[in-house]
């Protein structure tokens, strides 16, 4: 029963950080049918903001909110740096243009920073352990939880309630149309990237909580999960990528618990190998979203 | 109201349109007719916006709009219904409407009486507001599309094929549907491929013939002189 509760503790808390970070990428995914390889570098840039207003000695969650504040406008300055100019013209040129603005961002941190891990602030209670029914659980798990439940209902609110959130949905599967009836195509893009820096934002306070440190390449795999989960779970879909989040925080922590000591370094050729299964058997992923045509 | 003077459009080398002038005025209904490819479409399009022109010149409302974005020319107060009937699929038809007012959603109660206006005029969008758009028939979506196209309470409605795919009730729903608007005030630009119904309801029409003017005068006129049967087979 412990175990199980463990389990449930580990799956979800992963699980939510997955699907913030799938959802992050899905975001401007659906509207300019362009993968964003550049948001890896969000986590990045939150991380060494904390690492630079570490010795100013705020509070931490002011600390976090600045970091937040500037994955935010590191999302908006990506779109005015590698998409905007670029847009209208070929995928290809904003796959590069995207890949080329994240390398300089990781080697903006390697020259200007360093290469070595660079530790971050946190708060003493993500060092704390709490017991729950028997089951000793960072604090820090618990957490994240919980911020990936509010963030997750407030981006549906928003999207469900709110006339900007409706317009972005409406510009996901035709966005010539949503112009058509006055909804600005650069406000819509500008907010896509506006809110993918701020969950990139705020599931890099847990992310590099569970280490304590930031360095240049730190966003490789956070932008890995997100893609494969954004993958399983259907590009086109909101919920695919949340669905595919938790499904690849399944696969990872299942296996975290039923492979044997000496198979567990090799746990990614697993989970990658159930990621092919499940693409042989849906190829557009779980949940296929509105028929969407045209890049725009 | 619009104005469109020797426009050119096209999709690369293709020269959709060629060359276009034509009028609509104040509270008009004109149609514009013609076979298929004859660059109707495309036509609509540029003014709307959503396409830009070689060349040529496109005034809404006494302003100069060539090349204008679609986004701007819906804050003008011109309205597109595309033949392409692009309801939002995974949207609700509510929601769908309520984008339709995006540039009025400071105006919150006049948009809430539109609102409720359209539900009167299309009872059957009311009793599925709460449905996604894509789960409509094709006549209800057209219903929508309209219905969504007045939402942002336009000067000018484009209407492309509006009855398009439906069944002669729904097609003469649709009509009257477009006489009540232009007697409300509304200008409307029509193309349609159903020319006999489009000539009994204009006032004035346009035949386009691969991209260019082939004919112009008033409903009776053009009714009158040419062979409906020739202009779409287009001989």
């Amino acid at each position: 029963m412990t175990g199980f509760i463990q389990f449930i503790i580990d799956f979800l808390s992963l699980g939510g950080a997955y699907a913030l970070m799938a959802l992050g990428l899905v975001i401007v995914y659906g509207i300019l049918k362009l993968v964003n390889f550049a948001y890896g570098e969000l986590i990045m840039v939150a991380g060494y903001t904390l690492f630079l207003v570490g010795g100013t000695g705020m509070p931490w969650i002011i600390m976090a909110i600045v970091a937040i504040a500037m994955s935010v406008l590191m999302g908006i300055a990506t779109d005015y740096v590698a998409f905007r100019p670029v847009r209208a013209k070929s995928v290809t040129a904003v796959l590069i243009t995207s890949f080329a603005f994240s390398t300089l961002l990781q080697n903006g941190a390697l020259l200007f920073i360093s290469p070595r891990p660079r530790n971050i602030p946190l708060p003493e209670i993500f060092t704390k352990t709490v017991e729950i029914a028997g089951v000793v659980t960072p604090v820090r798990n618990l957490l994240t939880i919980a911020t990936a439940v509010i963030s997750l209902s407030l981006f549906t609110w928003l999207m469900r309630r709110s006339v900007i959130g409706i317009a972005m949905r409406a510009a996901a599967t035709n966005f010539t149309m949503a112009r058509m009836l006055g909804v600005p195509a650069n406000l819509i893009i500008t907010s896509a990237f506006a809110i993918s820096g701020l969950l990139a934002g705020i599931v890099s306070m847990f992310w590099l909580g569970r280490i304590g440190a930031v360095v240049p390449g730190i966003g490789l795999e956070p932008l890995l999960i997100a893609f494969i989960a954004t993958v399983i779970g259907g590009m086109r879909s909101l919920l695919g990528a949340v669905v595919g989040g938790f499904l690849l925080a399944f696969i990872d922590t299942g296996l975290n618990y039923t492979l044997p000591q000496d198979l567990l370094k090799f746990r990614d050729a697993f989970t990658f190998s159930l990621v092919i299964l499940i693409l042989l058997w849906r190829p557009e992923g779980l949940m296929k979203g509105p028929a969407s045509g045209q890049r725009t | 109201m619009i104005g469109v003077s020797d426009l050119s459009a096209g999709y690369g080398a293709i020269r959709a349109v060629r060359g276009v002038t034509l009028e609509l005025g104040e509270g008009e209904l004109v149609t514009v007719l013609g076979a298929n490819g004859a660059g109707k479409s495309s036509l609509m399009l540029t003014i709307a916006g959503a396409l830009k022109p070689t060349s040529g010149r496109v005034s809404f409302d006494g302003r100069d709009v060539t090349s204008a974005s679609p986004e701007r020319m819906v804050r003008l107060g011109l309205s597109m219904v595309p033949e392409t009937r692009d309801v939002f699929p995974d949207l609700t038809v509510a929601e769908n409407l309520r984008l339709g007012a995006y540039i009025r959603r400071k105006e919150v109660d006049a948009v809430q009486a539109d609102l409720e206006k359209m539900y009167e005029m299309f009872p059957r969008l009311k009793e599925r507001q709460h449905q996604a758009g894509g789960t409509l028939s094709g006549g209800e979506q057209q219903m929508l599309v309209i219905a969504r196209a007045m939402m942002s309470a336009p000067k000018a409605l484009l209407l492309d094929e509006p009855s398009l795919g439906l069944s002669p009730t729904l097609v003469d729903q649709i009509f009257q549907m477009i006489v009540e608007l232009k007697d409300q005030g509304l200008s409307i630009l029509l193309v349609e491929q159903n020319a006999t119904k489009a000539l009994q309801i204009a006032d004035r029409a346009y035949v386009l013939r691969l991209g260019e003017i082939a004919a112009e005068g008033s409903a009776s006129e053009i009714a009158a002189s040419s062979n409906l049967h020739s202009l779409y087979l287009g001989g």
